[in-house]
Protein backbone atom coordinates (compact mmCIF):
# COMPACT_ATOMS: atom_id res chain seq x y z
CA UNK A 1 0.00 0.00 0.00
CA UNK A 2 1.15 3.52 -0.69
CA UNK A 3 1.18 6.54 1.58
CA UNK A 4 -2.57 7.02 1.11
CA UNK A 5 -3.25 3.48 2.20
CA UNK A 6 -4.80 2.62 -1.16
CA UNK A 7 -7.17 5.57 -1.11
CA UNK A 8 -8.24 6.92 -4.54
CA UNK A 9 -7.03 10.49 -4.96
CA UNK A 10 -7.69 11.12 -8.62
CA UNK A 11 -9.73 9.52 -11.43
CA UNK A 12 -8.52 9.92 -15.01
CA UNK A 13 -11.42 8.96 -17.27
CA UNK A 14 -10.94 8.40 -21.00
CA UNK A 15 -14.09 8.59 -23.13
CA UNK A 16 -13.72 7.12 -26.62
CA UNK A 17 -17.38 6.56 -27.56
CA UNK A 18 -20.28 8.85 -28.41
CA UNK A 19 -23.23 6.62 -27.57
CA UNK A 20 -25.41 8.21 -24.91
CA UNK A 21 -25.08 5.32 -22.45
CA UNK A 22 -21.28 5.50 -22.55
CA UNK A 23 -21.15 9.29 -22.32
CA UNK A 24 -23.44 9.28 -19.29
CA UNK A 25 -21.49 6.48 -17.62
CA UNK A 26 -18.28 8.50 -17.94
CA UNK A 27 -19.96 11.72 -16.74
CA UNK A 28 -21.56 10.06 -13.72
CA UNK A 29 -18.21 8.51 -12.77
CA UNK A 30 -16.41 11.86 -13.03
CA UNK A 31 -19.09 13.77 -11.12
CA UNK A 32 -19.35 10.99 -8.53
CA UNK A 33 -15.62 11.24 -7.90
CA UNK A 34 -15.87 14.97 -7.19
CA UNK A 35 -18.84 14.38 -4.88
CA UNK A 36 -16.61 12.04 -2.84
CA UNK A 37 -13.76 14.54 -2.68
CA UNK A 38 -11.75 12.76 -5.39
CA UNK A 39 -10.14 14.77 -8.19
CA UNK A 40 -11.31 13.97 -11.72
CA UNK A 41 -10.09 14.67 -15.24
CA UNK A 42 -11.56 13.51 -18.55
CA UNK A 43 -9.85 12.85 -21.88
CA UNK A 44 -12.13 12.87 -24.91
CA UNK A 45 -10.75 10.89 -27.82
CA UNK A 46 -12.06 9.51 -31.12
CA UNK A 47 -15.87 9.41 -31.08
CA UNK A 48 -15.84 10.55 -27.47
CA UNK A 49 -15.07 14.02 -28.86
CA UNK A 50 -18.72 14.30 -29.95
CA UNK A 51 -19.69 14.63 -26.28
CA UNK A 52 -17.89 18.00 -26.16
CA UNK A 53 -18.58 19.08 -29.76
CA UNK A 54 -21.01 22.03 -29.60
CA UNK A 55 -23.06 20.98 -32.64
CA UNK A 56 -23.10 17.26 -31.87
CA UNK A 57 -23.46 16.98 -28.11
CA UNK A 58 -27.22 17.62 -28.14
CA UNK A 59 -27.77 14.87 -30.70
CA UNK A 60 -26.12 11.81 -29.17
CA UNK A 61 -27.97 8.51 -29.48
CA UNK A 62 -28.37 5.24 -27.69
CA UNK A 63 -26.90 2.33 -29.67
CA UNK A 64 -29.71 0.03 -30.84
CA UNK A 65 -27.53 -2.20 -33.03
CA UNK A 66 -25.05 -4.54 -31.38
CA UNK A 67 -26.43 -3.74 -27.94
CA UNK A 68 -27.79 -6.95 -26.37
CA UNK A 69 -29.38 -4.96 -23.52
CA UNK A 70 -31.89 -3.50 -25.99
CA UNK A 71 -33.57 -6.93 -26.08
CA UNK A 72 -34.55 -6.66 -29.71
CA UNK A 73 -33.25 -8.42 -32.82
CA UNK A 74 -30.22 -6.60 -34.26
CA UNK A 75 -31.96 -6.22 -37.63
CA UNK A 76 -34.86 -4.41 -35.99
CA UNK A 77 -32.47 -2.05 -34.25
CA UNK A 78 -31.15 -1.02 -37.64
CA UNK A 79 -34.54 0.14 -38.96
CA UNK A 80 -34.92 3.88 -39.61
CA UNK A 81 -36.08 5.80 -36.56
CA UNK A 82 -35.22 3.05 -34.07
CA UNK A 83 -32.29 4.94 -32.53
CA UNK A 84 -34.39 8.08 -32.19
CA UNK A 85 -37.19 6.12 -30.52
CA UNK A 86 -34.84 4.38 -28.07
CA UNK A 87 -33.09 7.67 -27.33
CA UNK A 88 -36.34 9.53 -26.66
CA UNK A 89 -37.45 6.77 -24.29
CA UNK A 90 -34.14 6.77 -22.46
CA UNK A 91 -34.09 10.56 -22.14
CA UNK A 92 -37.57 10.46 -20.59
CA UNK A 93 -36.42 7.94 -18.00
CA UNK A 94 -33.29 10.00 -17.32
CA UNK A 95 -35.29 13.12 -16.59
CA UNK A 96 -37.28 11.08 -14.05
CA UNK A 97 -34.12 10.22 -12.10
CA UNK A 98 -32.95 13.84 -12.27
CA UNK A 99 -30.29 13.23 -14.94
CA UNK A 100 -29.27 16.44 -16.68
CA UNK A 101 -28.89 16.63 -20.49
CA UNK A 102 -25.37 16.48 -21.95
CA UNK A 103 -24.79 20.23 -22.04
CA UNK A 104 -26.03 20.80 -18.49
CA UNK A 105 -23.97 17.83 -17.32
CA UNK A 106 -20.84 19.44 -18.81
CA UNK A 107 -21.71 22.64 -16.91
CA UNK A 108 -22.05 20.65 -13.68
CA UNK A 109 -18.73 18.88 -14.28
CA UNK A 110 -16.78 22.07 -14.90
CA UNK A 111 -18.44 23.85 -11.95
CA UNK A 112 -17.40 20.87 -9.82
CA UNK A 113 -13.77 21.24 -10.89
CA UNK A 114 -13.52 18.35 -13.36
CA UNK A 115 -10.88 19.09 -16.00
CA UNK A 116 -11.93 18.36 -19.60
CA UNK A 117 -9.26 17.63 -22.21
CA UNK A 118 -9.68 17.01 -25.94
CA UNK A 119 -7.32 14.58 -27.67
CA UNK A 120 -5.08 16.41 -30.14
CA UNK A 121 -4.68 13.49 -32.53
CA UNK A 122 -8.42 12.78 -32.77
CA UNK A 123 -9.18 16.51 -33.16
CA UNK A 124 -6.86 16.60 -36.17
CA UNK A 125 -8.29 13.39 -37.57
CA UNK A 126 -11.88 14.71 -37.48
CA UNK A 127 -10.80 18.23 -38.56
CA UNK A 128 -12.30 19.77 -35.41
CA UNK A 129 -11.12 23.16 -34.15
CA UNK A 130 -11.01 24.24 -30.51
CA UNK A 131 -13.81 26.76 -31.28
CA UNK A 132 -16.04 23.85 -32.31
CA UNK A 133 -15.81 22.43 -28.82
CA UNK A 134 -17.63 23.20 -25.56
CA UNK A 135 -16.26 26.54 -24.33
CA UNK A 136 -15.12 25.38 -20.93
CA UNK A 137 -12.71 22.63 -22.03
CA UNK A 138 -9.30 23.02 -20.44
CA UNK A 139 -7.36 22.39 -23.62
CA UNK A 140 -6.34 20.17 -26.50
CA UNK A 141 -3.54 17.86 -25.40
CA UNK A 142 -1.60 14.74 -26.37
CA UNK A 143 -1.94 11.41 -24.64
CA UNK A 144 1.47 12.06 -23.08
CA UNK A 145 0.20 15.31 -21.57
CA UNK A 146 -2.80 13.45 -20.16
CA UNK A 147 -0.58 10.85 -18.48
CA UNK A 148 1.43 13.69 -16.99
CA UNK A 149 -1.77 15.16 -15.56
CA UNK A 150 -2.38 11.85 -13.85
CA UNK A 151 1.02 11.50 -12.22
CA UNK A 152 1.17 11.10 -8.46
CA UNK A 153 0.06 8.60 -5.85
CA UNK A 154 -3.51 7.36 -5.75
CA UNK A 155 -4.38 8.04 -9.42
CA UNK A 156 -6.59 5.59 -11.27
CA UNK A 157 -7.30 5.45 -15.01
CA UNK A 158 -10.51 4.31 -16.60
CA UNK A 159 -11.30 3.68 -20.28
CA UNK A 160 -14.89 4.05 -21.45
CA UNK B 1 -23.28 4.61 18.51
CA UNK B 2 -22.80 7.60 20.78
CA UNK B 3 -20.38 10.47 20.40
CA UNK B 4 -19.67 13.50 22.53
CA UNK B 5 -20.07 16.64 20.43
CA UNK B 6 -20.12 20.15 21.92
CA UNK B 7 -20.39 18.73 25.47
CA UNK B 8 -23.44 16.64 24.57
CA UNK B 9 -23.88 12.93 24.00
CA UNK B 10 -25.26 12.51 20.48
CA UNK B 11 -26.43 9.45 18.51
CA UNK B 12 -24.38 9.06 15.33
CA UNK B 13 -23.81 6.29 12.77
CA UNK B 14 -20.40 4.74 11.98
CA UNK B 15 -19.60 7.59 9.55
CA UNK B 16 -20.40 10.27 12.11
CA UNK B 17 -23.79 11.37 10.72
CA UNK B 18 -26.42 12.25 13.30
CA UNK B 19 -29.14 9.60 13.38
CA UNK B 20 -31.65 11.83 15.17
CA UNK B 21 -32.00 15.35 13.78
CA UNK B 22 -33.81 16.57 16.91
CA UNK B 23 -30.48 16.28 18.76
CA UNK B 24 -28.85 18.80 16.38
CA UNK B 25 -27.96 22.33 17.45
CA UNK B 26 -25.87 25.13 15.92
CA UNK B 27 -23.04 24.34 18.34
CA UNK B 28 -23.01 20.73 17.20
CA UNK B 29 -22.92 21.87 13.55
CA UNK B 30 -19.98 24.14 14.34
CA UNK B 31 -18.11 21.33 16.09
CA UNK B 32 -18.59 18.92 13.15
CA UNK B 33 -17.49 21.68 10.75
CA UNK B 34 -14.33 22.21 12.79
CA UNK B 35 -13.53 18.49 12.45
CA UNK B 36 -13.81 18.96 8.67
CA UNK B 37 -11.54 22.05 8.85
CA UNK B 38 -14.32 24.41 7.84
CA UNK B 39 -15.00 27.79 9.42
CA UNK B 40 -18.71 28.42 9.00
CA UNK B 41 -19.56 31.76 7.34
CA UNK B 42 -23.08 33.13 6.78
CA UNK B 43 -22.97 31.59 3.26
CA UNK B 44 -22.27 28.17 4.78
CA UNK B 45 -25.29 28.63 7.03
CA UNK B 46 -27.48 29.55 4.03
CA UNK B 47 -26.62 26.18 2.48
CA UNK B 48 -27.03 24.25 5.74
CA UNK B 49 -30.44 25.81 6.43
CA UNK B 50 -31.54 25.03 2.85
CA UNK B 51 -30.45 21.39 3.21
CA UNK B 52 -32.28 21.04 6.52
CA UNK B 53 -35.48 22.42 4.99
CA UNK B 54 -35.24 20.02 2.06
CA UNK B 55 -34.75 17.19 4.55
CA UNK B 56 -37.79 18.24 6.57
CA UNK B 57 -39.84 18.32 3.35
CA UNK B 58 -38.47 14.85 2.47
CA UNK B 59 -36.95 16.04 -0.82
CA UNK B 60 -34.05 13.81 -1.96
CA UNK B 61 -30.85 15.83 -2.32
CA UNK B 62 -28.63 16.02 -5.38
CA UNK B 63 -25.87 18.33 -6.58
CA UNK B 64 -28.00 19.24 -9.59
CA UNK B 65 -30.96 20.33 -7.45
CA UNK B 66 -28.78 22.41 -5.15
CA UNK B 67 -27.31 24.12 -8.22
CA UNK B 68 -30.81 25.07 -9.33
CA UNK B 69 -32.05 26.04 -5.87
CA UNK B 70 -31.12 29.71 -6.17
CA UNK B 71 -29.41 29.41 -2.77
CA UNK B 72 -25.96 28.54 -4.06
CA UNK B 73 -24.48 27.49 -7.42
CA UNK B 74 -22.35 24.38 -7.79
CA UNK B 75 -19.12 26.31 -8.13
CA UNK B 76 -19.67 28.17 -4.85
CA UNK B 77 -20.79 24.97 -3.13
CA UNK B 78 -17.37 23.47 -3.91
CA UNK B 79 -15.67 26.64 -2.64
CA UNK B 80 -17.60 26.52 0.64
CA UNK B 81 -17.19 22.76 1.14
CA UNK B 82 -14.16 21.85 -1.00
CA UNK B 83 -13.97 18.15 -0.16
CA UNK B 84 -17.08 16.09 -0.91
CA UNK B 85 -19.46 19.09 -0.55
CA UNK B 86 -22.79 17.32 -0.22
CA UNK B 87 -21.46 14.71 2.23
CA UNK B 88 -19.73 17.31 4.36
CA UNK B 89 -22.60 19.80 4.36
CA UNK B 90 -25.22 17.20 5.30
CA UNK B 91 -23.03 15.93 8.13
CA UNK B 92 -22.73 19.46 9.54
CA UNK B 93 -26.49 19.96 9.04
CA UNK B 94 -27.21 16.86 11.12
CA UNK B 95 -29.16 15.10 8.37
CA UNK B 96 -28.51 11.74 6.64
CA UNK B 97 -25.87 11.34 3.93
CA UNK B 98 -27.61 11.66 0.53
CA UNK B 99 -27.83 8.48 -1.53
CA UNK B 100 -27.73 10.37 -4.85
CA UNK B 101 -25.20 9.66 -7.62
CA UNK B 102 -25.63 13.05 -9.30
Amino acid sequence: MNEFNGEIKKMMIILSKATLENVYAAFVLANGARMEGIEAEMFFTFFGLEAIHKKKLEHLHVATVGNPAMHMPTMLGGLPGMEVLATTMMKKEMEKVDMPDVHEFLDILTASGVKLWACKLAMEMFHYKKEDMYDEINGVITVGDFYKQGSGMGTHMLFV
Amino acid sequence: MEKKIAEKIIEVNEEGYLTNFSQWSKEIGEEIAKEANINLSPRHWDVITYLQNEFKNEVPLSIRKIGKSGVVDIKELYVLFPTAPLKTATKIAGIPKPASCI
